[in-house]
């Protein structure tokens, strides 16, 4: 076990400090957002628990760093631009 | 859309980092997500103990970029009456108080916490987010619970037929305490949900929204269909998008046609053992309810 250092009232000094911890290795499924077909109605990003998707200069883009592939991006795409494709199929 | 900027229907700025521990596609936590864009930087938020208190902060991390307290299961509200005086008696009354307590921190445990909060009137921003059980135990039932739902403590058999009581309306509760603004909303809504959160917000005194959010392994249905199964609630009637301002009710959603309350239940585990003739007494029960409504809506 290493040792942690605790603070008294437990008080964490480092905002968004969850960013250590990379959920895109829960993933199962992998969201694949094709930008051919998206038409930028913005519901992936409205949508995603983990705020995952975002606004790029020119397209929406997955943060693949913490995705944890639940797949309501690929649920809520209107015209089926975002595939679930099993991460063992990625290459 | 290759090529263009994208536009966004809702703020951009994420006050909720990732890397937090909530199951994959939680309703709850899209809650807290969404909420935050409204509340914006200039805030603090008190949370009671429950699955985002738990998923969000384990120590040594957290996934707020406000600062953010927790104290206990039953004290969210009188937390957040502190941290208000406080500020007044620093002049810093620009700074935004909210609370994101669960169903059991609100309508159970912390019940008397709010009631206080509301007749002292302090300038709250009071957010249930209600996943309708105890989750972070294991789905235990609490006064939210529908009637019906099979959970841990109500679990369906042949005499029990799941939670056998009503759904505490608690936002009913909150708007007879003379609570200037009181909203329902839910996940799969989020600019009605924004909105609304704006408007508590700029209300002088306590304000109490009350959101649905779905919850995959306590409700039982695969973690992509969150947003549906909200969809879901809303267009049957089962959850009933409104605000009451200064006392004055209004719909601020009305499905086109209402759907059949099955189409809700039957994609859920929690509902899966009930009869025709339950889902019968349940699209009862909603009929009657939306009547009331409509009823409070010709009044006005
Ligand atoms: C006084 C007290 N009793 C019991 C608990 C154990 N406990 C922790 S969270 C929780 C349930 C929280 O339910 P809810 O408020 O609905 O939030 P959720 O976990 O569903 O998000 C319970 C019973 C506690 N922390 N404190
Ligand atoms: S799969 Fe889920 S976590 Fe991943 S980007 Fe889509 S909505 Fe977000
Ligand atoms: S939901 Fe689909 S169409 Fe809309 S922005 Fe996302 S990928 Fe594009
Ligand atoms: S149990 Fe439900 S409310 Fe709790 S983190 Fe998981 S999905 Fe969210
Ligand atoms: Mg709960």
């Amino acid at each position: 076990m290493s040792e942690m250092e605790y603070t008294i009232g437990a008080v964490i000094k480092e905002p968004g400090s969850t960013r250590r911890n990379k959920t895109g290795r829960w993933r199962v499924f992998r969201p694949v957002l094709d930008e051919d077909k998206c038409v930028g109605c913005a519901r992936c990003f409205m949508f995603c628990p983990d705020g995952c998707v975002r606004p790029a200069e020119d397209a929406f883009k997955i943060d693949y760093e913490y995705c944890k592939g639940c797949g309501i991006c690929a649920k809520v795409c209107p015209v089926d631009a975002i595939e679930m494709v099993l991460e063992e199929e990625m290459e | 859309m290759s090529g263009r900027k994208p536009r966004l229907p809702i703020p951009k700025e994420e006050l909720l980092a990732p890397g937090h521990r909530a199951c994959a596609g939680c309703g709850s936590a899209l809650c807290v997500r969404l909420c935050l864009k409204a509340l914006g930087r200039n805030t603090i938020v008190v949370t009671s103990t429950g699955c985002i208190e738990v998923t969000t902060t384990p120590y040594p991390e957290t996934a707020w970029e406000v600062p953010w307290i927790h104290v206990a299961f039953e004290n969210a509200a009188a937390v957040a009456s502190g941290v208000e005086r406080a500020l007044k008696a620093l002049d810093r009354e620009d700074v935004t108080v909210a609370v994101f307590s669960g169903d059991g921190g609100t309508v159970d445990i912390g019940f008397q916490a709010l009631s206080g909060m509301a007749e002292r009137g302090h300038n709250v921003v009071y957010i249930c987010y209600d996943n309708e059980a105890y989750m972070n135990t294991g789905v235990q039932r609490s006064g939210a619970t529908p009637p019906y739902a099979a959970t841990t403590t109500t679990p369906a058999g042949k005499v029990w037929r799941g939670e056998m009581r009503p759904k505490k309306d608690m936002p009913r509760i909150m708007v007879d305490h003379g609570v200037p603004y009181v909203a329902t909303a839910c996940i799969s809504h989020p600019q009605d949900l924004i909105k609304k959160v704006e408007k508590a917000k700029e209300t002088d005194g306590p304000a109490y929204i009350h959101v649905l959010c779905p919850c995959p392994p306590g409700w039982g249905y695969d973690s992509s269909e969150t947003v549906e199964i909200g969809e879901l609630a809303v267009d049957t009637g089962m959850w009933v998008l409104y605000e009451v301002e200064d006392g004055e009710f209004r719909l601020t959603y009305r499905p086109r046609e209402r759907k059949p309350v099955e189409e809700y239940l039957k994609r859920q585990k929690r509902f899966q053992h009930l009869t025709e003739e339950e889902i019968e007494e349940i699209q009862r029960m909603v009929d009657e309810q939306w009547e009331e409504l409509e009823r409070l809506e010709r009044e006005r």
